[in-house]
């Protein structure tokens, strides 16, 4: 009897994740806090949540990428580097995936950021685009400021972390989906093909919710 | 009745030697199937992030292992490939690589064992690589 009853609130619980109308929707992740504003008169509380910062990188093609030209954008984003011998590899066989899947759509867009800008310049990033059969303006690889791109990762919430003793980066092997709002709708483990399969039907969804007016 | 017992002594010789053939057979097999399946363990840690579960490589950065020829062409360097790394520019299904493999450092019975797994996976069959053929052709390894 204690059982059923067990039971019965646990398949309530999980009813009640799988309501919404029957329209799955992505969850807003990072931290968020209430701000209360004076419109036309009258109070007005609204939630803030997390927002990916504006940032400063060169692609690929030597163009340089800032927040503007990721406006109305959609996008996937990982940290990597070209010399990566041991999850990256993993990584980009699944992104290629990813990429396959919606690299016609104009409003997407994967973005790779170096966490070895040293060595990882411009022309290398460019060789390694090709190498890897990406094209077009779909997936950049960006290079910028060493430090930024930590500081930056901490936004995305992933973690990385300056060279150890032994010469090797660690870092984690998460894509990170942005709406266009810029801020985090899912992570997920890019070395788990499964994972990232989950992060492509979530793009589709992401991509059929309803436009938000920006000011 | 002597023709019965001829017979008899007969079939007792078939059935030893038919016997004697399987389990030689099977020695072989077995011996197959020990290095097979430690090589599926060795490659699963140390080659497949980058060359993938199917072998397949990665686009033009990775090589696949599905080149026949190639590990034909190369068979007694290919312990030496694993052992101390690969530099430099090699060319595997028509496809210039020029990245770096680092050197797996091995026992020759686990490279023998991931070179019997890679030999007679992903569409390649070649049958078995000993650990003594490996410990041979790392005596020979260009250095």
């Amino acid at each position: 009897m204690k059982n059923l009853a067990l039971a019965i609130v646990v398949i309530l619980f999980c009813g009640a994740c799988k309501s919404d109308n029957g329209k799955k929707a992505l969850p807003i992740l990072g931290e968020r806090h209430a701000v209360t504003k004076n419109v036309n008169g009258s109070q007005v509380t609204d939630t803030v949540y997390h927002t990916i910062p504006p940032i400063k990188y060169i692609n690929q093609y030597g163009d340089s990428v800032d927040n503007k030209k990721l406006d109305g954008n959609i996008y996937v984003a990982d940290f990597f580097f070209t010399t990566c011998p041991s999850i990256c590899p993993v990584m980009q066989r699944n992104m290629l995936n990813v990429y396959n899947e919606f690299k016609q759509v104009p409003d997407f867009k994967i973005i790779s950021y170096t966490i070895d800008p040293q060595h990882d310049s411009v022309p290398v990033l460019k060789k390694y685009a090709d190498k890897l059969g990406i094209t077009g303006n779909t997936w950049w690889l960006l290079q910028g400021s060493k430090n930024e791109t930590y500081q930056l990762a901490k936004s995305y919430l992933v973690s990385v972390q300056e060279k150890n003793p032994a010469g090797e980066y660690i870092h984690d092997g998460y894509f990170i989906l942005i709406d266009k709002q810029k801020r985090i709708r899912g992570t997920y483990e890019g070395t788990d093909p499964k994972e990232v399969s989950k992060l492509i039907d979530d793009i589709k969804i992401l991509r059929a919710e309803p436009a938000v007016k920006t000011q | 009745m002597k023709l019965k017992v001829i017979g008899g002594i007969g079939t007792v010789i078939v059935l030893l030697i038919t016997a004697m053939f399987i389990s030689c057979q099977s020695d072989d097999q077995i011996e197959f199937n020990r290095y097979y399946s430690l090589g599926n363990v060795i490659y699963q840690g140390h080659c497949q992030n980058c060359h993938g579960a199917r072998g397949e490589g990665l686009r033009s950065l990775i090589p696949s292992l599905t080149d026949a020829s190639y590990l034909k062409t190369n068979k007694t360097i290919l312990a030496c490939l694993v052992k101390n790394g690969v530099k430099g520019k090699i060319t595997v299904k028509n496809i210039l690589f020029e990245g770096e493999m680092p050197p797996v450092d091995l026992p020759p019975i686990e490279i023998a064992g991931v070179l019997t797994y890679i030999n007679n996976s992903f569409g390649n069959k070649t049958g078995t690589v000993t650990a003594r053929q490996v410990e041979l052709d790392l005596n020979n390894c260009r250095q």
